[in-house]
């Protein structure tokens, strides 16, 4: 049982967190967007192995994040808040 | 095999309290602090179950969790526990023991002809030979045939089993003379300890084993430092195993009690975890060597001390190290009659008084029955013998080590693989990292402690004597002779591992799940370095290049009820319960589950469809009432919300006026309608999402994830206030007459509240919020209340109803209702290709010019495609029966059956007196009129296309 710090609340057990998807996968807007794209967008992961940034949801505080964290280990080298209008990009 | 208890010694019994248990029917007497193991030696048991697959019989081997034979039914105060190990159930008054796999009594078993085509039998026998005509036709007389002990399918547990969560600095598992001194330095360091190990009493090696510790007996010094432990506060968990270690160095950790109480589970989440589980003996190959009475020689020794067991009179060991001396000279001290068959050259040296030692020799093969009764070496000696001592150098247990992803290196000194690289936050201690001599041990328990260490304490000292290894390997050879066992609880012989190799299963894990070795109960704990030892040789390559399997969490077996705690019955999972659930069931409510939700299914103790269709007919004649408060109310408020919905839904929100509501669907991003439902507006910036029951959680997410990624938190404000508000809804042709009875405060009229209207109210004192939004196609107002105050309203509602002839609906007769009008229910009416102009609603696809979520996906190849399924009505003839909801349409095609689409919904009308159904077919839209092929379980039916909505087409009642 992994323990995710949510920038909220602290170290909490990953039971209560919900998993958002890559990083940085930012969603491109219009219809103009070629199909290729938007299928990169909806389908198209990185899923890398070693360090990755990710989108999590804390479901107790329901607050989104990013998280850095490592697929290999499982280490956490750390979290933040989303910003304004960055998908933790 | 003639085992016996000796007249005194035992340093875990107490013999002023004897006890009296039942195995296979006889009485077996044994004293306060025996094991069923220790019990049954005593009771010169020899036989005390069959093996897996041939029904050999077999013994006793060791004394603590490697036990891979002694296998027992258990039936005592907590319920029936299958497949317990003999050697660490502690033994007690009054259960019932029963040999498994053996049918009567393990020593006058039915099967035992099986070993008799034993070598029919090889490896992966079944899978090749049962494969024709059909594996399931002989499975169940196999499965019959093989197998362990019997789960009992009736037990429950009495109680829910204690979950306990605890945070330490420093866990240590293990209560052995490194675990101790690790205890006793992190303790002397000022930080918090809990300590485990799933023994009885503390001192792990040190209760059997010679040696002293700061001039103490190994034992008092134990006992001393967990007495000390405890004073200070500290937690001494025994009968407590530490079975898996888990991302974060999380551990679990499985405490047993005496009394009937289910096994209490504890998550531990030290800032230290220092591992000192110590060593496992290995078995020494030679032919026969699963017979009863041949046994580690430890596990002897232990019997001895611990419990003042004798394992036999006329003993051979068989070793190829230094640690089998003591258990041999301790036997011998005892009176038996010890030979020591080293297959060292040099073993003279150990030359001890009253044992004979036979250097370089190694034993072929053991004779016997169902005991054994000698031995014959390597060069053709006969030994006459009633117990075989086995000493085949010792096996680190680093099962936890590994489940923290903690690599192995191997070490020829050892023979045997240890901890590698540290791993952070872990350290391990004693001879699970390899250590042999006392000193060694307990200094490596102080030093693994880290930086949780004491420096001014210094660690515990040996001043007796030290133990020396000196192991060769001595590991099983191909083509030995006779049978040799690796693995006897799954009843896998050498000759099995020399098979598999030469079908070319030649990776370790292979080896594992062709042969099953290492696959049982025990998960290989005596096995497994035998069997990767015999790959490599087979093989040509060395240990460490053939590694080891993947070790998995748990290390012992752990019952369900411990891991399942509270999380049973009615809690797993736990349903949500309407504020008016009492009042309901006092109304006759028969609830189901729906979506997590328990609610009335239909009302009175009637049969269930002639009740549901009652209530669907009355509710079309005057009025009805229902509970639908388990609909979503999410509050959208803030300066951006306009532009927040528009974004969220298909339909464009934000030209909706205060004061009304209007039905919309929210896609996901890939253009598929994940929810429908009513927006109300309140006023400018506040809005109310009033989602799908079962999909509330899923659309606050949503909401929050486009909030707080696209918006910003201060832009919009999200609020779930579902819970908070009980929805009553009041639907009917006279829907109107009785919420005007209700006397709301609120104008009724049709130009003060139309369709799709909100208005406010009272209700003795509490505001309502009464909306005009229907799910029946009647005219329907839906009034939301405090949940608290819900009851006297509902209350009210009926009490008026009367003057009405109101009836009360369940969610059955309610989706009758809806199906009736084509109302559709996300999920049931549509699937995951379902795009909101399937459903008929294009509009806002072609018009819409601002972005919103699943637009792109909307102008797909595929969502543009011409053969899209589409939602539509199906009709069947006058008299005849409703179609089968999920039924398919099918069509011929190039000479098959092909599908074009399928019922979604499909109820018998009582008010149109037909039965009405909702579909998905494909191109639907435009083939109203054509009938169609419906397929159900290989009927076939003819069924006419119509449009969605069968009842009131025009819309009329929603007025009226």
């Amino acid at each position: 049982m992994q323990l995710f710090p949510c920038p909220f609340c602290g170290p909490r057990e990953e039971s209560e967190f919900h998993y958002g998807g890559e990083a940085g996968n930012l969603r491109p807007d219009g219809t103009d967007v070629t199909a290729e794209r938007w299928a990169g967008y909806l389908h198209m992961r990185d899923n890398p192995k070693g360090p990755t940034r990710e989108i999590w949801m804390h479901l107790t505080c329901g607050e989104f994040f990013a998280m850095s964290r490592d697929s290999v280990s499982h280490k956490v080298s750390g979290s933040s808040a989303l910003g304004e209008t960055e998908h933790g990009a | 095999m003639s085992a016996s208890r000796l007249a005194s010694g035992g340093s875990d019994i107490d013999r002023a309290r004897p006890l009296t248990f039942s195995f296979d029917g006889r009485r077996v007497e044994g004293f306060a602090g025996d094991t069923i193991a220790s019990a049954l030696l005593a009771s010169g048991q020899a036989v005390v179950c069959r093996s897996f697959k041939y029904h050999r019989p077999r013994g006793i081997w060791g004394s603590g969790v490697e036990e891979p034979n002694a296998l027992v039914d258990i039936e005592g105060a907590g319920g029936r526990v299958p497949n317990a190990r003999a050697t660490t159930v502690p033994a007690s008054d009054g259960i019932v023991v029963k040999s498994v796999n053996a049918s009567p009594t393990a020593l006058a078993d039915r099967n035992a002809m099986l070993d008799r085509f034993a070598r029919f039998l090889p490896a992966a026998f079944y899978y090749k030979t049962f494969m024709w005509p059909d594996w399931h036709l002989f499975e169940p007389r196999i499965r019959a045939m093989a197998g362990l002990g019997i789960v009992d399918h009736d037990w429950k547990p009495r109680e829910a089993a204690d979950q306990i969560n605890h945070h330490c600095d420093v866990l240590v598992v293990g209560a052995g003379p490194a675990g101790l001194a690790a205890a006793a330095g992190a303790a002397a360091a000022g930080h918090s300890v809990v300590l485990v190990d799933d023994w009885t009493h503390p001192g792990g090696s040190l209760r059997h084993r010679a040696g002293k510790v700061d001039g103490m007996e190994g034992t008092a010094w134990a006992e001393a430092t967990v007495a000390r432990l405890k004073s200070d506060g500290q937690i001494v968990l025994m009968e407590t195993t530490a079975f898996g270690l888990y991302d974060h160095n999380l551990v679990a950790l499985n405490q047993r009690h005496r009394d009937s109480r289910p096994d209490t589970l504890w998550r531990v989440r030290p800032r230290r975890i220092v591992l000192a589980t110590g060593a496992i003996e290995r078995p020494v190959p030679l032919a026969n060597n699963d017979l009863p009475g041949i046994l580690s020689a430890d596990a002897a020794l232990a019997y001895l001390r611990r419990h003042g067991v004798l394992v036999g009179r006329q003993i051979v060991v068989a070793t190829n190290n230094d640690s089998a001396y003591e258990p041999a000279s301790a036997l011998a001290a005892a009176g038996t009659s010890v030979t020591v068959v080293d297959c060292r050259r040099d073993a003279g040296a150990q030359a001890k008084a009253g044992i004979r030692i036979l250097p370089g020799r190694t034993i072929a093969a053991a004779r016997g029955r169902n005991a054994v009764q000698g031995v014959l070496l390597d060069d053709g000696t006969a030994l006459a013998a009633d117990c075989v001592l086995v000493s085949g150098g010792w096996t680190p247990t680093v099962h936890l080590f590994s489940q923290a992803k903690g690599k192995l290196a191997w070490s020829d000194q050892l023979a045997a693989f240890v901890p590698g690289e540290s791993v952070e936050g872990i350290g391990v201690a004693g001879a699970a990292a390899g250590t042999v001599s006392l000193s060694e041990t307990l200094a490596s328990g102080a030093a693994a402690l880290g930086p949780f260490g004491s420096s001014s304490t210094p660690a515990p000292r040996s001043t007796g004597a030290e133990a020396t290894l000196g192991v060769v390997s001595l590991w099983p050879k191909p083509k030995a002779k006779g049978r040799v066992w690796i693995d006897y609880q799954s009843d896998v012989t050498a000759k099995d591992v020399e098979l598999a190799a030469r079908e070319n299963f030649v990776s370790v894990e292979h080896l594992k799940r062709y042969t099953t070795l290492g696959m049982a109960t025990d998960q290989g704990k005596t096995s497994n370095l035998n069997g990767l030892a015999l790959l490599a040789d087979v093989t040509g390559r060395a240990i460490a290049e053939v590694g080891t399997t993947t070790y998995r969490p748990p290390f012992t077996p752990v019952p369900f009820a411990c891991l399942a705690g509270a999380r049973r019955g009615s809690m797993h999972p736990p349903v949500r319960r309407l504020p008016l659930e009492a009042n309901h069931r006092a109304a006759g409510g028969v609830f189901q589950e729906y979506g997590g939700w328990l609610r009335p299914a239909y009302y009175g103790g009637g049969e269930a469809g002639a009740a549901i269709r009652e209530e669907a007919r009355r509710a079309r004649q005057s009025v009805a009432l229902f509970d639908g408060s388990t609909l979503g109310k999410i509050e959208v408020i803030g300066p951006r919300a306009p532009e927040f919905v528009d974004f969220i839904y298909y339909n464009t929100m934000s030209t909706l006026k205060p004061g009304y509501c209007r039905y919309g669907f929210m896609l996901s991003e890939n253009g598929v309608v994940f929810d429908d439902g009513v927006l109300v507006r309140l006023d400018e910036h506040r809005f109310i999402v009033s989602c799908s029951s079962s999909h509330v959680a899923a659309v606050h997410a949503r909401l929050e994830e486009w909030r707080q990624d696209r918006f910003g938190r201060d832009a919009v404000y999200i609020h779930n206030a579902t819970a908070q508000y009980a929805t009553l809804t009041v639907s009917g042709p006279n829907a109107r007459g009785l919420v005007e009875a209700l006397d709301l405060g609120a104008a009724l009229d049709e130009a003060s509240l139309p369709h799709m209207a909100v208005a406010a109210g009272r209700f003795a004192g509490d505001e309502v919020r009464i909306t005009r939004v229907s799910f029946t196609g009647d005219r329907s107002y839906e009034i939301s209340v405090r949940a608290d105050r819900a009851e006297a309203l509902w209350m009210r509602m009926q009490q008026e109803g009367r003057a009405f002839d109101a009836v009360l609906l369940g969610l059955e007769s309610l989706m009758i209702l809806r199906a009736e009008k084509g109302y559709i229910v996300i999920g049931r009416d549509t699937d995951g290709n379902t795009m909101p102009h399937d459903l008929g609603v294009a509009g806002p696809r072609t018009k819409r010019t601002g972005e919103f979520v699943g637009r792109r996906s909307l102008f797909t190849e595929a969502a543009n495609g011409a053969n899209r399924n589409q939602l539509v009505g199906l009709a069947v003839r006058e008299g005849e029966a409703p179609l089968a909801t999920g039924a398919h349409g099918v069509e011929k095609s190039g000479g098959r059956l092909r599908s074009i689409g399928f019922v979604t919904s499909s109820y018998r009308s009582p008010t149109l007196g037909r039965p009405v159904a909702l579909a998905l077919i494909e191109r639907g839209a435009a083939r109203h009129g054509e009938t169609i092929d419906v397929q159900h379980l290989g009927v076939v039916r003819q069924a006419t296309i119509v449009a969605p909505c069968a009842f009131d087409p025009e819309g009329k009642r929603l007025h009226a």
